[in-house]
């Protein structure tokens, strides 16, 4: 199973102005790798799949702000 | 022919009051990777498409009709309440100027939605490859929309629309394998 | 014009979930015309929704025109609320 997004890390320069982000990400949703669907995949049921955006669990692929990450690891 | 469906695809809620949002809202309204190019873009495609390809060039350019109705409901909801200063103060004075408070088709930036936006080249590979362009496009807009609002409620509608961006890529993806006609040659999984 | 009550919300996301799936099963079908289960499983979705439908639109009015639906009295296609303001 691949995972859903991946890092690099681009060149800093000694004479970059500002505080650099050493890490960048980049979505590599489920569609890149699946090829055909096949048939028979799991699925969920119909109310959660309205609210996921898919049918098919393989496609699921839900997207944070970084925003609402922190909240999520800082706690209510 | 075209039957319309008085209700949302998806429940679309907004639960802060925060005009900004409109602003950026927007630019899946009427910009270039918008629902409105995607729409406009796979139903004008279909007439030069091979058959077996006619199906999926029509639901999916209807459903992104649906997908720009949930946009619009969107930047409605942030914007009918909001008085001309607010407007101002959320960036949308420009708007506003001209347009009250109608939507209208231009992107974040105000420029109008044009045709050059989309393309149909006649050659069913290139289209569809311009698809499925599109949407990744689209996926990437509703992430950079998504990092910039902090409205949970809102973030679910847009994650809903993005997820939507990952299964009609997927589905032209299939559309490429049908038409490159090698699925009865091998085993395809 | 009248405001809905709180079921409305519950009721109109039951519908818009059958119908998503309907919608899933409809572009899948696109690529996959030959999948018996996936056929079956639309068909079954098929008959579910009209029924829901049916009784949506006795209590919360026409949900399509161009004879998609029946009409109360008086006319109600044209009463709010719309979708983007519910």
């Amino acid at each position: 199973m691949q995972s859903r997004h991946k890092i690099y890390r681009p060149y800093i320069s000694p004479f970059d102005p500002c505080p650099p982000i050493t890490v960048k990400t980049y979505s590599t949703p489920p569609n890149l790798y699946l090829g055909f669907q096949p048939p028979g995949l799991p699925q969920f049921a119909p109310s959660e799949a309205l609210r996921k955006g898919t049918l098919w669990k393989v496609f699921y692929d839900p997207y944070y702000s970084p925003l609402e990450r922190a909240k999520e690891e800082t706690g209510p | 022919m075209w039957v319309y469906e008085k209700k949302l695809q998806y429940p679309v809620r907004v639960s802060t009051c925060n005009p900004m949002l409109a602003k950026f809202l927007i630019e899946q309204y009427g910009g270039a990777d918008g629902e409105l190019a995607a729409a406009l873009r796979y139903l004008n495609q279909r007439y030069s498409i091979p058959d077996q390809v006619i199906g999926l060039l029509t639901d999916i350019g209807t459903e992104e009709f649906a997908h720009l109705e949930m946009i619009a409901t969107m930047v409605y909801k942030l914007t009918k309440d909001a008085t001309p200063d607010q407007l101002r103060e959320a960036g949308l004075g420009d708007h506003y100027a001209d347009h009250d408070r109608a939507l209208f088709y231009h992107n974040a930036a105000g420029v109008p939605w044009t045709a050059t936006y989309i393309q149909a080249k006649g050659d069913p590979i290139a289209d569809l490859y311009e698809d499925i362009a599109a949407e990744e496009k689209a996926r990437a807009t509703y992430q950079w929309i998504i990092n910039m609002s902090d409205d949970p409620d809102l973030n679910d509608g847009l994650r809903f629309l993005r997820e939507r961006e990952i299964v009609h890529s997927q589905r032209f993806r299939e559309a490429v394998e049908i038409l490159k006609e090698e699925r009865d040659r091998k085993k395809f999984f | 014009m009248r405001q809905m009550p709180p079921e409305y919300y519950s009721r109109l996301e039951d519908l818009q979930a059958v119908d998503f799936v309907i919608v899933e099963l409809t572009l899948y079908l696109d690529t996959h015309p030959g999948d018996m289960e996936a056929i079956q499983q639309y068909n079954a979705y098929v008959k579910q929704r009209k029924a829901m439908k049916n009784e949506f639109e006795k209590d919360f009015g026409s949900l399509t025109n161009f004879g998609y639906s029946h009409s109360s009295y008086p006319w109600d296609w044209k009463e709010a609320p719309w979708p983007w303001q519910v």
